[in-house]
């Protein structure tokens, strides 16, 4: 246990990140190279839940919650959905990379590379910051949230509440319109 | 063990940054190009909810702004499945694959 935190223990030990990333990153690898899209989706659940974890571990219950619910429980829902309405025997026997898969490569090494750059050169301070000074009290997380986006006084988000709940509707619209039969 | 600080967070997130583009740019399947989309969204996400860890740690615990946009990155991925998976049902219709190499109707 770290000395310099005593009011606010962590949540589990550095061995736990270390687990849950690579469990993240292999399932990140299985989604992008299993032939069978159903079992990329699994992979993809995988890693999402993998992400929740890691969410608890930084404090954050709510987003972990909404991770888990919305997330694995529903996109990835919706996701297997669709594989199984489309038939995908025809496209298991073909090739699976395109063939700018080289470039494809070299362009993501690339900006591996800037990443890399970026994270390396960066003055040391600003990002190795000791996560957590104080206490957190349970039950804030969900509470100060919901005053960002609601509250009179401090609700700086209620606005684009309000634009995401009509980008929903219009999400909805077009994808009732796109899954018709006749357009 | 050193304790894990922001930065650790930060590369694993462009790690599965990184994943997320060579699927999109290598694969030819539209549901797994979806799904690496999915994934560099995530990576963005994870990035989002450690800088506001960092950003708590400086202004206290009720400064949450980067878990709030977390939240609104979920909706919009959200959106985003629903209308490409609906695209996606209109184009296997009129195809019948689901091969982006031979989405080819625009080109000339």
């Amino acid at each position: 246990m770290n000395p310099s935190l005593p009011s606010n223990p962590p949540v589990a030990t550095p061995y736990f990140f270390y687990g849950l990333a690579a469990i993240m990153i292999i399932g990140g690898i299985l989604v992008i190279t299993r032939k069978n899209a159903v079992h990329s989706a699994l992979a993809l659940i995988t890693t999402l839940l993998a992400q929740a974890a890691l969410y608890l571990m930084l404090y954050a219950p709510f987003v972990a919650g909404v991770q888990i619910i919305l997330y694995a429980g529903g996109i990835m829902v919706l996701f297997l959905f669709v594989i199984m309405l489309i038939s995908i025997e025809r496209n298991m026997k073909e090739r699976q990379f395109n063939k700018q898969w080289v470039v494809g490569i070299v362009a993501a090494g690339a900006l591996g590379g800037l990443l890399i750059a970026v994270y390396t050169t960066t003055k040391g301070g600003i990002l190795f910051p000791p996560v957590g000074h104080e206490s957190y009290v349970d039950g804030q997380n969900t509470q100060g949230i919901a005053s960002l986006l609601f509250s009179q006084q401090s609700g700086t988000y209620m606005f684009a509440f309000e634009i995401a709940s009509l980008l929903l509707l219009v999400a909805i619209i077009g994808a009732v319109v796109m899954a018709k039969k006749r357009i | 063990m050193t304790n894990i600080s922001t930065l650790h967070y930060l590369v694993l997130g462009a790690a599965l940054f990184l994943l997320g583009v060579i699927g999109v740019l290598t694969r030819r399947n539209v549901v797994i190009i979806l799904m690496s989309i999915e994934l560099i969204l995530n990576a963005v996400n994870l990035n989002l909810v450690a800088f506001s860890r960092y950003w708590q740690g400086i202004h206290g615990a009720s400064a949450l702004q980067g878990q709030v946009f977390a939240i609104f990155i979920i909706t919009d991925a959200a959106a985003e499945a629903a209308v490409g998976l609906g695209i996606l049902i209109a184009f296997f219709r009129n195809k019948e694959t689901v091969n982006v190499d031979e989405v080819n109707l625009l080109k000339w």
